[in-house]
């Protein structure tokens, strides 16, 4: 292969200035190759131009799979023919984002050979994402990685990649085994994660409590956020360690608990646990001193999504708690009551929380088999619209 | 023809053969965690263990050398492991605290800075722009090095009332999910795509097309005796789903696509429950390569927050308690007919009441 040039970035080099480390110095590490700098001449265009060059679709993808590769092709192939394709992989990552040295080396060797030696790390989603590819590469890419025990991940209509929190691996606070949840979901659906067959993309996320550092809340179908149900933990003497040092533990903590079940006398932290939202604060600033409750599980919420089509919804409550061993058979349970009445009725491109939306949360428990608890609502309905279901009313047709 | 040899359905690799051996140990048996110094998270097991989490900062675009370079430092400062954060960072696990410092120093020669923990910023959560993406109204990474390059003091410090998140995301397909973020900074197109009315019948399903719109504002149409679609410019919201299907419908727009910055949204549950960000400023226009108009104007934001919020008050918190008047008072960011709410449930958002502060 000949050798390009790499071409004049004066709009890029800009941006290796500066504090914050430089995407442009990340391409430059890897523009020894002619697909390098084409990405390079075509970005600066871009710099230039105030507009991207980048064509979507055309189905590309590895043998038997219709995920996993995101089709990309510039729109000026002429000049830039070494980015006529640049497709994307997702590379399904471990749980939680721990990996060795040596895969991580393993990793970067296949992308060596065979792509950009772009990645990021990661996708928003949560796959190892290699940034770039040509069609004749994805086939010999895939082998190579499955060879190492790699796989991909999800793209399109299909189960997306579940990820999930740092959880217990290094977490006092994670209330189920995040690591071993993700992992054991995304092994039960590997069909439903590699062969599109949903109306619209379906996430699963993880989080081990409600401080949701993996923003399931937000960003997935399927938020499963871990909490507990009896008291939480206290070491008083700890309390009055942080008091000691310098938390005003009134004011700091007794006062910002949204449901006011605390109180402190200067010796005491006194919980009225029925009253616990779980909301996390106090064992945030307390740390050595709370702990959740010893009795643990999950709240699973459902439908959050971003504002494409009908606007950004977060998850809501469907099982206030549930208890989360493996092999999870009451998440799969409902996973796929879900799947079923949202793949049979669901539009093209609707995702759950907006097909919710749509047939009524009501007729939505009906179809799935669940009993509505309050838990579910900020609160009843206000308008007098209720479409009443012939038993209700004795005496109705 | 020959089925080739080839595996798959496997998954990914499990994640017990990615774990530590201090982490395989105490596995759920962690008793509390502090921050010893910005970027240094220590948490203590119930064995007594100590690990060291050194965090570094990251474009998220990382090239293979980088990604060799940090397996160098984990094989030389920790055993060989790694990991990386959900908002991009990574994290070194370290068992020895005296091989603190000299990582430390590496990272910083090699132009990663440790930080991104407690009441500072960390890493924006962001998308691909221009490097990657077909519906970019802007460029990701060269907004988000431009902004981090400005406020990188509160990455490196542990200043601010709360942990503040800056998202990312370079069009309403919102990849990066930024709806719920402390600071939302979001391209937008804002002018109805133009029909490349040659290529639709070559390239899209007019019904398709035409079922792709939230709004219902295409319509089917004969152009030129040939299959295409027409659309009612004032009913388009230019949220680009018929150019996702359809690339002959062309939302992306080098003269009138922009950025919008959001404010006070939160995931956590930690006090307030969680909430989305909400609109401050409508429009700053695409001006690269550092797009001056949004790093000052997102720096603002930060700096009255930090100035006035109380101690662990988040953003949309701290706006919350004072209310939006004074928000945009204060900021000094014009209100506009553009920050009153007219898509579905609009109402909902409307004061409806005389609690009125004067």
């Amino acid at each position: 292969m000949t050798k390009k040039k790499t071409p004049a970035t004066p709009l890029l080099d800009e941006l290796e200035k500066g504090p914050w480390p430089s995407f442009i110095k990340e391409i430059k590490k890897e523009a020894d190759r002619p697909m390098v700098q084409d990405l390079l001449g075509v970005l600066e265009r871009s710099y230039e131009e105030h507009i991207g060059h980048w064509k979507h679709g055309g189905l590309v993808g590895v043998m038997g799979y219709g995920g996993g590769v995101i089709g990309r092709y510039s729109d000026l192939q002429e000049e830039f023919p070494e980015v006529a394709e640049f497709h994307t992989y997702r590379v399904n990552q471990p749980a939680a984002w721990f990996y060795t040295s040596k895969a991580l080396r393993e990793i970067c060797d296949i992308w060596d050979e065979h792509g950009s030696g772009l990645t990021n790390m990661h996708g928003s989603t949560g796959d190892i994402i290699f940034l770039g590819s040509k069609t004749e590469a994805l086939e010999p890419v895939f082998k190579k990685l499955t060879e190492k025990g790699w796989d991909l991940g999800g793209s399109g209509s299909d189960m997306r990649t579940p990820s999930c929190c740092v959880g217990p691996a290094r977490c006092e606070w994670a209330c189920y085994d995040t690591l071993n949840a993700c992992y054991d979901v995304t092994q039960n659906y590997q069909d439903e994660l590699h062969r599109p067959a949903f109306p619209y993309k379906f996430k699963f996320k993880f989080a081990g409590c409600p401080n949701d550092c993996v923003a399931s809340v937000a960003r997935s179908d399927m938020s499963v956020i871990g909490t507990w149900k009896d008291d939480i933990q206290v070491d008083q003497a700890k309390v009055q360690e942080y008091a000691k040092a310098g938390v005003d533990i009134q004011k700091e903590v007794c006062d910002l608990c949204p449901s006011d079940c605390m109180s402190w006398d200067g010796k005491t932290l006194d919980i009225d646990n029925g009253e616990c939202v779980k909301c996390m604060h106090c064992i945030n600033v307390l740390s050595k001193a709370l702990k959740p409750g010893k009795e643990r599980g999950a709240t699973i919420l459902i439908g959050a999504k971003a504002p494409i089509i009908g606007g950004a919804l977060l998850s809501a409550v469907f099982v206030p708690f549930l208890e989360m061993e493996p092999p999870y058979e009451d998440i799969k349970e409902l996973a796929e009551a879900i799947w079923d009445f949202w793949g049979e009725h669901g539009k093209n491109r609707e995702r759950v929380g907006e097909f919710i939306q749509r047939v009524g949360l009501g007729t939505f428990l009906d179809q799935i088999g669940l009993d509505p608890v309050p838990e579910m609502i900020s609160h009843p309905r206000a308008n007098p619209y209720i479409f009443f279901q012939d038993e209700v009313v004795e005496g109705a047709q | 023809m020959a089925i080739p040899d080839r595996k798959t359905d496997i998954g990914p690799p499990h994640y017990e053969k990615h774990l530590p051996p201090i982490v395989k140990k105490n596995y759920g048996k962690w008793a509390y965690h502090e921050i010893p110094e910005p970027g240094v998270l220590l948490h203590v097991a119930e064995s007594g263990d100590k690990l060291y989490s050194v965090r570094a900062a990251s474009p998220r675009l990382l090239a293979i050398t980088t990604i060799r370079n940090f397996a160098d430092l984990a094989d030389k400062y920790c055993d060989g492991y790694l990991r990386f954060t959900s908002r991009n960072n990574v994290e070194f696990l370290l068992t020895d605290q005296k091989k603190i410092e000299p990582l430390k120093k590496e990272l910083a020669d090699l132009g990663f800075p440790v930080g991104g923990m407690g009441n500072a910023i960390s890493n924006i959560v962001h998308t691909q722009g221009w490097v990657h993406c077909h519906s970019s109204a802007t460029d990701a990474s060269g907004v988000v090095k431009s902004i981090m390059d400005e406020l990188y003091p509160h990455f490196v410090d542990m200043k601010l009332p709360a942990k503040l998140r800056i998202a990312f995301a370079c069009c309403l397909n919102m990849c990066g999910a930024v709806h719920c973020s402390d600071i939302a900074v979001l391209g937008v197109h804002t002018r109805p795509p133009r029909i490349d009315h040659a290529d639709v019948p070559k390239v899209c399903e007019v019904p398709t097309l035409v079922a792709s719109c939230p709004t219902g504002a295409i319509r089917p149409a004969t152009v030129n005796d040939k299959p295409s679609i027409e659309i009612e410019d004032e009913q388009c919201m230019y949220c680009g789903n018929c150019y996702t299907v359809c690339p002959a419908v062309k939302i992306n727009n080098a003269k009138t696509d922009g950025i919008s910055i959001w404010v006070g949204g939160k995931v956590s549950n930690a006090r307030h429950e969680p909430m989305f960000s909400k609109l401050a400023v409508p429009f700053l226009p695409n001006n690269p390569p550092r797009w001056p108009e949004v790093v000052s104007a997102v720096k603002n934001i930060v700096e009255v927050y930090a100035k006035n919020a109380r101690k662990h008050e988040r953003m949309g918190e701290w706006i919350e308690r004072i209310g939006w008047p004074r928000f945009f008072k204060l900021t000094d960011i014009p209100f506009t007919r553009y920050h009153i709410d007219d898509f579905t449930h609009a109402g909902e958002t409307f004061k409806r009441s005389a609690q009125l502060k004067h």
